[in-house]
């Protein structure tokens, strides 16, 4: 039998122990390769400037909460009584002197480190200018981002991907869907907030607002970001992806996505019909915003859909045209993606729809092989 | 039983109505507990309900925690998911949170203070009821029409949106923004009882400056309560009134401003965090002393700093908006306010280490628990603060990070100080002590399980993870820690499972202790376990702070503690001057009406959730009926002693 000091000390060895586990398996996850949405690796000047602000005040915080938990370990086990023992204690009422200090001490140190968070709000705050700034406005969907380039020459309409080149901030108006009219209609949205971790904070979607926030990555990659602010049922699959390009291929892009094709109003006849009617909400031509759904005129050259919940392949996209509420929950959402299996759609049909999709594009020349004759 | 004589013009017309619910008498059986005034029973009753809604708040997220154990979870729906978060948030905040708050501060400011009872004890009945039925009320909605699904914080637009819109379809936000008013209703009522019974039901020589800590805490946490929740309850209606009847205050494309709701909300929300929390710091402060046999280390300041505390929670509500786009100037100045709140809350932490710094250190179990507050809530505290570092904010805010703080706070820190409440004053309440064995697992359990649950959340925060978010891709590099927390959460369950079983083995088993089994300090120990009826056979002179202790202890010249040879008898009947009756002290009566007018509330809440007038007409009519009982109710003469029937 253990005496009630060796059992405390072991309890406490274990509970230490088990905090260090935990703390290194952390640490051994946070390296894993495929995260592009972690803020403790940041891709670009404004995502740094913060973790630099964060860091000193994390340290800090460590060294004060190991000093408060070891002096708690330290008064429990150091003054313990032991049993049957009566301690005659020198009863102290308190001490002026500890009082001020450990009253200014803390002031102090917030003090200090008031002075660079303010600085780095106003500078986070300030709107980027110069003539490589690219704006961009982000209209926060029911759960997807829709993309418009606004500078001149650029009318470029995507969703849930943002190209952007690298080197230059990218200065983004974020806002709600237009108000639908006429009323009673409650198209208006709701809350969303727009964070890619790797390139800066988040910004919260104000319906009636325009939010600024400013984005730049020094080197091309896919940094992943997704909605912070709950939005409803499929808030976790509001996703979207930041493709960082050189300037020259950013260029390329911007052209292409511009380019009117040829094949842009047989992709509308092809994937349009009566029955489904997919333009009454999608958009098929070129830097034109669909009614209230993302523009397909260059589908096929991105990597992934849906609020970015899955990657643009065959598969994927016949089932989404098949059956999109049993692939992303929608719930009673007056406007969505409709079931079209339940309407009629065949299998085959959903195929075929998902071939011109991916067939019927510039940028685009390789169809997948399962389209070979559809 | 006898009738009671009452003025005759005031019985004319409901004459037939108080004979039908005389006020009853029985202070002893089964059915006495539903009209019971006693703020000891009302107490036992709280914390029976709090520690269930504990367990059901747990269980749902014992769920969330097991669809996240990996990615792409399947086992809950996205729409069940939203719903467990949302009603795991509100039950741990309004079900669980401020109802054990009241159980404590019910049971012992009138022991502490000296007083025989509340200043209003039907009002005190009001608020148990209402909390209970309020409670039922809310869970009611999972088989009415879909449970509230909108978050604890219910942010507008997506709340205040008309169903025709389908963002949030079926009546939970409905059974939310009734439900939240409901409980509103009887907080207020409880702080309203608390407050005035503080001010002026103190014993001779109780002067402020002598209140235990915990008494000062209750009256800052009434205070808080008073204010905090009528903005709620407007943002709140609003958010019906938009909801159901078209109204625009959140529509944006009307000219309504969705911001709006959040300042209102935080407005309550942030003081609300310190309603929580103060009472929890109360406790500890009373537990370190006991078991340190060392007086509160720098009382005064202490008392100051939770003052302190209350105040400044009134001027950092917008640090829950920092990145909603309120402009440079404000999130600084919020950064600010937010940054100095730290300062009295690091000055409880080191005059609670200061208490127990040089004494004789007992590591009893209520002991434990107030040792693992100080840690692990100083954790909270100082990622709280590094939320004021408002750039970092932006990358923390509606992460897991914010997940871990407010779990910290609020887990690590209350629901720990809650558990010591409960091993410390357990002998006082039911006369029995809870076993130590059982206790110290209890502990340990909860202190592994609750890290190995929680920590791994502030990495997963800072690598991207959102909350709320009801499935997360697998590659994002969060899988383990996940997994870690999912186990952790079930290590916590299984430490609460011991609690329980500890609960009914202390029962089963009944053993008897005497009425100061810690050698207490303060004025609940002076009196029988369980406390009698009326509390105190004689009604103490208080003579200074800690002043049971005194009676029992005194300090030679070098300040040592001297036990004094005869000190510290109990004051019970047999202890009390010849000639002591009990029965000859004025309790007050049970009574129905609190219960009749609480009834009415839920009655008129579901004629709100389901448009039905007449249902509501039939609520006001209760609630008037209730309420004109209560007012024209006769104080019962206490009978003649000896004659008691029942």
């Amino acid at each position: 039998m253990l005496d009630r000091t060796q059992r405390f000390r072991r309890a406490g060895a274990t509970a230490a122990i088990a905090i260090a586990v935990v703390t290194l398996a952390s640490c051994g996850d946070s390296t894993g390769p495929k995260n592009k949405q972690n803020a403790l690796r940041p891709a670009g000047k404004y995502s740094r400037q913060i973790l630099h602000l964060t860091e000193p005040f994390f340290w800090i915080a460590v060294l004060v909460g190991l000093g408060v938990i070891g002096g708690t370990f330290f008064v429990a086990l150091r003054f313990r009584e032991k049993p049957g023992e009566e301690r005659a204690v020198k009863q102290v009422h308190g001490n002026t002197i500890l009082e001020i200090s450990w009253t200014i001490i803390p002031a102090l140190i917030l003090l200090v480190m008031a002075v660079p968070t303010i600085a780095t709000i106003f500078s986070l705050a300030k709107k980027p200018t110069g003539p490589n700034v690219v704006h961009v406005t982000v209209t926060a969907r029911q759960w997807w981002w829709q993309f418009h380039y606004d500078d001149p020459g650029n009318g470029v309409e995507t969703a849930n991907e943002l190209h952007i080149p690298i080197g230059a901030p990218i200065s983004l108006t974020l806002q709600g869907p237009p108000a639908c009219s006429p009323a009673p209609c409650y198209a208006n949205g709701v809350l969303h907030s727009f964070w890619v971790p790797e390139l800066n904070g988040k910004k919260d979607v104000v319906p009636g607002r325009k939010q600024f926030l400013k984005l730049e990555a020094d080197k091309p990659g896919t940094y992943l970001g997704q909605c912070a602010e709950y939005c409803g049922l499929s808030h976790a699959d509001m996703r979207l992806r930041v493709i960082a390009q050189t300037p020259a291929d950013y260029d390329a892009w911007v052209k292409s996505q511009l380019a009117t094709k040829t094949s842009e109003a047989a992709l509308e006849t092809g994937v349009n019909n009566t029955t489904y009617q997919c333009a009454s909400c999608h958009s098929f031509k070129s830097g034109t915003a669909g009614a209230v759904a993302p523009n397909l005129a260059h589908l096929a050259d991105r990597t992934a859909f849906a609020g970015d919940k899955y990657l643009l392949n065959y598969d994927n996209l016949w089932h989404w045209v098949y059956d999109a509420p049993g692939r992303k929950p929608m719930g009673k959402l007056v406007q969505h993606m409709p079931a079209f299996n339940q309407v009629g759609m065949s299998q085959a049909e959903a195929q075929k729809i998902a071939c011109f999709l991916l067939t019927n594009t510039a940028t685009n020349p390789n169809p997948p092989s399962e389209c070979a004759g559809k | 039983m006898t009738t009671v004589e009452d003025p005759p013009a005031v019985i004319q017309a409901p004459e037939r109505r108080i004979r039908i619910l005389e006020r009853p008498r029985a202070t002893t059986g089964k059915f006495s507990w539903v009209t019971t005034v006693d703020h000891k029973k009302i107490a036992i009753m709280y914390a029976t309900l709090a520690l269930c809604f504990f367990v059901v708040g747990g269980i749902e997220a014992l769920f969330i925690r097991l669809q996240l154990a990996q990615p792409d979870g399947t086992i809950l729906s996205a729409a069940r998911y939203n719903e467990f978060f949302t009603m795991h948030g509100t039950t741990m905040v309004f079900l669980l949170g401020m109802p054990i708050a009241a159980a404590f501060g019910n049971f012992l400011v009138p022991l502490m203070i000296g007083a025989r009872d509340v200043a209003f004890p039907r009002l005190n009945m009001l608020g148990f009821w209402v909390f209970a039925l309020g409670g039922l009320f809310l869970y009611s909605s999972f088989a009415l029409g879909g449970a509230p699904d909108g978050g604890w914080f219910g942010y507008a637009p997506l709340t205040s949106t008309p169903l025709a819109a389908g963002y949030l379809p079926g009546r939970g936000t409905d059974f939310w923004t009734v439900g939240i008013i409901m409980l509103g209703i009887g907080s207020v009522a409880t702080a309203v009882n608390f407050l005035v019974t503080i001010l002026n039901m103190r014993a001779p020589g109780m002067t402020m400056m002598r209140m235990p800590v915990f008494v000062w805490m209750m009256l800052v946490v009434a205070f808080l309560t008073l204010f905090a929740m009528p903005p709620v309850t407007a943002a709140l209606i609003m958010v019906f009134m938009d909801r159901n009847f078209h109204t625009n205050f959140f529509n944006a494309a009307a000219g309504g401003d969705p911001l709006m709701y959040q300042n209102l909300f935080w407005i309550f929300g942030h003081p609300e965090v310190y309603i929580l929390i103060l009472p929890g710091m109360g406790i500890v402060s009373e537990i370190l002393p006991v078991f340190s046999r060392k007086p509160l280390f720098g009382y005064s300041i202490v008392v100051f700093s939770g003052i302190a505390i209350g105040f400044l929670g009134w001027g950092v509500w917008a640090h829950h908006m920092f990145t909603s786009g309120l402009g440079p100037v404000a999130v600084s100045a919020f950064g600010l306010s937010t940054m100095l709140i730290a300062i009295p809350t690091g000055v409880k932490i080191f005059n609670w280490l200061a208490t127990v710094w040089g004494g004789a250190v007992r590591l009893r179990t209520p002991m434990l628990f107030a040792l693992g507050f100080i840690a692990q809530f100083t954790v909270g505290g100082l990622s709280g603060v590094m939320h004021s570092i408002v750039p970092s904010d932006t990358q923390q805010t509606d992460t897991y990070f914010v997940v871990a703080h407010f779990h910290y706070v609020l887990f690590g820190g209350l629901v720990f100080a809650v558990f010591g409440g409960f091993y410390y004053w357990w002998p006082k309440v039911f006369g029995t002590m809870l076993n130590e064995r059982m206790g110290k697992l209890n502990f340990w359990l909860m202190v592994i399980g609750f890290n190995l649950t929680f920590f791994p959340m502030h990495f997963l925060g800072f690598e991207g993870q959102p909350r709320r978010t009801y499935t997360y891709p697998s590659g994002m590099g969060w899988d383990t820690m996940n997994l870690l927390a999912t186990i952790g959460a079930f290590i916590i369950a299984t430490s609460v499972a011991v609690f329980i079983v500890n609960v009914i083995f202390t029962a089963r088993r009944g053993e008897r202790v005497s009425h100061d089994p810690w050698d207490g300090r303060t004025l609940e120990w002076s009196i029988p376990s369980p406390p009698p009826e009326y509390n105190f056979a004689v009604v103490p002179i208080v003579t200074g702070i800690d002043d049971y202790w005194h009676r029992k202890y005194t300090e030679d010249d070098e300040g040592r503690l001297v036990k004094l040879p005869a000190g510290g008898a109990v004051d019970d009947a047999e202890h009390a001057p010849a000639g002591f009756d009990p029965h000859s002290i004025h309790m007050p009566s049970p009574s129905y009406w609190p219960l009749i007018f609480a009834i009415a509330l839920p009655i008129m809440g579901y004629g709100f959730v389901f448009k039905n007038w007449y249902l509501l007409a039939a609520g006001v009519v209760v609630a008037f009926f209730g309420l004109n009982g209560w007012a024209i109710e006769p104080s019962a003469e206490p009978e003649p002693s000896g004659t008691e029937a029942h």
